[in-house]
């Protein structure tokens, strides 16, 4: 649906960075599961296009290689397709035979895409039947924290994600931003000063600034 | 049903619920007990009340006669 506010349009549909994320009961390789079951826990809800097909299947090896790099950010992986249930079990368990590699998080069951739709994962000008390969950042409160989408041609970094999972940790830990490719153990950015009087303070404060705006520092060991 | 089989089994995941809500627990306990992710938990428990196999009162959880039968019939295996 197509609404207009304050003159900017929006999909009321389409959930964006900082709204709660929709919630959905759906049936998954794990059973049926509600995004209610991820709270408390960091959530990565992420579609790829469909099962037994090559990009996908490089994507799926890499998350689940990944896996404990997620957990021990007490962040939970979950998939999402328009495919069966019996596809996604068959692809899983071929996935494991052909190349060794388990997968240990759940892939929802979506074949009428009402998820899919709740969360705008199709593009149409790429693909109508099929979901592109988005990810959605999900904090502990069920709030919407990032969004990445890629096209069907092009498989996601998953260091990328991880990256980004931990950046969002450390800045709501420590009030702090981070730069750009900035890295785990790396200097960050502390926030610019809204008064001339915060402005002139932090020059006292110890960090490394270039100038008044632009002002990083080290965190003690995270 | 990730919990039950189609022929009426629990599977492992289920029976670890199971016998993490013999006396009864609330959700962050069974979580600990189990050993499992805290979002299996949830939505096991959801299924084991489903089928009568577990009963909630308050926030604690707790295995019914049926559950018992079930685990005391795995063990017999």
């Amino acid at each position: 649906m197509e609404e207009t506010t304050n003159n900017v349009k929006t999909f009321s549909q389409i959930p964006r960075i900082g709204d709660q994320a929709p919630n959905f009961e759906a049936e998954s390789t794990f059973g049926p599961l509600q995004l209610q079951d991820f709270r408390g826990s960091w959530l990565v809800f992420f579609s790829h296009p469909a099962d037994f097909t090559p990009v996908c299947t490089t994507e799926f090896i890499e998350f689940a290689n990944n896996y404990e790099k997620f957990r021990k950010l007490n962040c939970e992986l979950l998939g999402l397709s328009i495919d069966s249930i019996f596809s996604h079990i068959s692809w899983v368990r071929n996935i494991e035979e052909k190349f060794g590699i388990r997968i240990p998080f759940p892939v929802i069951v979506d074949l009428d895409a009402s998820v899919a739709n709740r969360y705008g994962m199709i593009m149409p000008g790429d693909s109508t039947t099929e979901t592109s390969r988005c990810v959605f950042v999900i904090d502990p409160d069920g709030k919407i924290r990032a969004m990445i989408y890629y096209p069907l041609t092009t498989g996601r970094n998953i260091d990328e994600i991880i990256r980004l999972v931990h950046a969002l940790q450390i800045t709501d830990r420590h009030k702090v931003a981070t730069p750009a490719n900035w890295r785990p153990g790396e200097k960050v950015i502390v926030p610019p000063p809204r008064s001339q009087e915060a402005a002139q303070e932090r020059l006292n404060q110890g960090y490394e600034c270039v100038d008044w705006y632009f002002c990083k520092k080290s965190l003690e060991k995270d | 049903m990730a919990c039950i089989d189609k022929d009426g089994n629990i599977t492992r995941s289920a029976e670890l619920m199971l016998l993490a809500a013999i006396e009864p627990n609330d959700v962050d306990t069974i979580i600990k007990e189990c050993g499992l992710a805290p979002f299996r938990v949830r939505s096991g428990l959801r299924e084991l009340e489903k089928a009568g196999l577990i009963q909630m009162k308050g926030n604690f959880y707790q295995v019914t006669p049926l559950a018992i039968e079930k685990l005391e019939g795995k063990q017999g295996h």
